[in-house]
């Protein structure tokens, strides 16, 4: 009888803890919403935010990209070859990458090259003792280092997305139009036809990587602010950053994908 | 200035690491908190500072409780302190310069030319004029000692925080750094508590000292008073004296 009440006294613990760790991001991050002035009162940290996050993630992203739209060029000509469709190629590999794949795989890439630095970053700050210093100097942190970056990530991403797609669909470009014989007339007249700034570029790709960006930073910046001060807690937390920021992409993905574009709407 | 009564803290689901602690400092006035490693000195520093609260007890500091659920008010009162850390916690992308003129910057409305001028006085004051264009990586760990010291008074605060000042300094700098705490104490009529269990340099600066144990404190007085106290564990923390050591409870 003692050891279910001890187990259920564990579970009990445990199911506490979550909640008060999850309240508590839930008012970091309300407390970042809440700090949109630092795109006014401290625009040199946003702005060297967003060069730091966006011009070091730069290279990964077009050199992804172009491998991606190539390979997707490939897939599609291969498929659509088959019911002697393979005009249309140009058209899915742009829609693939505007609708899913660009704030995708962009937010995922920036998860691993930009969100883990900055976990990275904070967390070496906290067992500095850096960020107890700012607090003593009535010093805001989270206006002064968690809010540029959580800022600058929500610009960033959707920035990364938009050359992100064009990259990817100038290598679709490369593969259907250069190797395969696709006609290149064909190939950019029907992307002009089939694909609608508002539904497509707007809602599928805009909305989705500023979303995606907002939730990536968010993570990375808490995990860094919970690692524990030692280099094993920073280690782990950059870990958490990856992994968690990965699979709450994926879920945030489906969501709004079911919301935006879910035959019912 | 400072006012702990019957403070108490421990982290959730763990034993106390401060119990029933009560000191006052006044102003122009260098206190000692001194202790064995482990015993929550710094815990305790960390608790005049607000950065913790304490589960039981009240800390006043310029006559008021610590607001520790009103975060602008807490910042407010951080504007009057200063604290330097053990590792001087520098901003490592920062110059010296701008490592001291970044709470000026923060939170005070100077222009370039006053912070300028204040932020220069603060290192003649700590003896780095000279090192202010440097980064704190090519500065050794006394002079970055000596900048933190520096930032941590540029706001002329009036309430003073040391935790371990001394730690892994050798003799000269140590002596450098006990010279400029009490020099600022004194030039500035703060309030000053000193967390160190260096015992020569402390005693040199200190106008009183609390002598933790376990988790509590166990004696105080006058650098004077606790130099002659009897009790075994104090004679040894202070003197480190082999005939005092405790052997299964009997000295």
């Amino acid at each position: 009888m003692s050891w279910v009440l001890n187990k259920l006294a564990d579970l009990g613990k445990t199911v506490i803890e979550k909640l008060l760790h999850l309240g508590y991001a839930m008012r970091m991050f309300w407390a970042m919403l809440l700090q949109f002035k630092v795109w006014f009162t401290r625009t040199r940290l946003v702005t060297r935010q967003i060069h730091f996050l966006g011009n070091y993630s730069l290279v990964i992203m077009v050199v992804s990209a172009a491998f991606i739209g190539a390979v997707l060029a490939l897939q599609a000509y291969y498929a659509l070859s088959k019911v002697g469709s393979e005009a249309a190629t140009g058209v899915m590999v742009t829609l693939s990458l505007i609708r899913e794949l660009s704030p995708v795989v962009v937010a995922i890439l920036f998860a691993g090259r930009a969100g883990t630095s900055m976990t990275a970053e904070i967390g070496l700050m906290k067992s500095g003792e850096q960020l107890a210093a700012m607090e003593m100097m009535g010093v805001d942190p989270i206006e002064r280092e968690y809010a540029p970056r959580f800022w600058a990530g929500g610009l960033v991403v959707p920035m990364l997305t938009m050359i992100f797609s064009l990259v990817g669909v100038y290598g679709g470009y490369l593969v259907a139009v250069r190797w395969l014989g696709v006609d290149a007339g064909v190939f950019w007249n029907m992307i002009h036809e089939n694909v609608n700034v508002g539904h497509d570029i707007f809602r599928g790709s805009f909305v989705k990587s500023v979303v995606f960006g907002l939730a990536v930073s968010f993570i990375a910046v808490y995990e860094g602010a919970q690692a524990r001060p030692t280099p094993e807690g920073v280690a782990k937390a950059t870990t958490r950053t990856v992994v968690k920021s990965s699979l709450l992409v994926l879920a945030l993905d489906f969501v709004l994908t079911a919301l935006m574009f879910s035959p019912q709407n | 200035m400072i006012n702990l009564e019957h403070v108490s803290f421990r982290y959730p689901h763990s034993a106390p690491i401060v119990r029933d602690v009560g000191l006052s400092v006044n102003k122009g006035q260098v206190v000692a908190v001194m202790g064995p490693s482990g015993c929550g000195k710094t815990t305790l520093l960390r608790i005049v500072a607000g950065l913790l609260q304490p589960y039981e007890g009240r800390v006043q500091l310029f006559g008021q409780v610590i607001p520790y659920e009103q975060a602008t008010k807490l910042r407010e009162l951080r504007t009057k302190m200063g604290m330097l850390f053990q590792f001087g916690a520098l901003f490592t992308d920062m110059s010296v310069f701008d490592n001291v003129a970044f709470p000026l910057r923060e939170t005070t409305q100077l222009n370039e030319r006053q912070i300028n001028e204040c932020v220069m006085q603060k290192l003649t004051a700590v003896g780095l004029a000279d090192a202010a264009q440097k980064m704190p990586a090519e500065i050794s760990g006394g002079m970055a000692r000596r900048v933190a010291l520096a930032r941590a008074i540029a706001q002329n605060p009036q309430i003073m925080l040391f935790d371990e000042p001394f730690t892994g300094l050798d003799p000269i700098a140590m002596d450098t750094i006990a010279s400029l705490i009490r020099e600022q104490t004194d030039a500035l009529n703060a309030a000053s508590i000193v967390v160190s269990h260096d015992v020569q340099e402390t005693f040199s600066i200190s106008d009183y000292i609390y002598v933790m144990h376990q988790s509590g404190i166990v004696a105080h007085g006058t650098p004077s008073e606790l130099t002659h106290h009897t009790d075994p564990f104090i004679r040894r923390f202070i003197h480190g004296r082999e005939d005092t050591l405790v052997h299964g409870g009997h000295v």
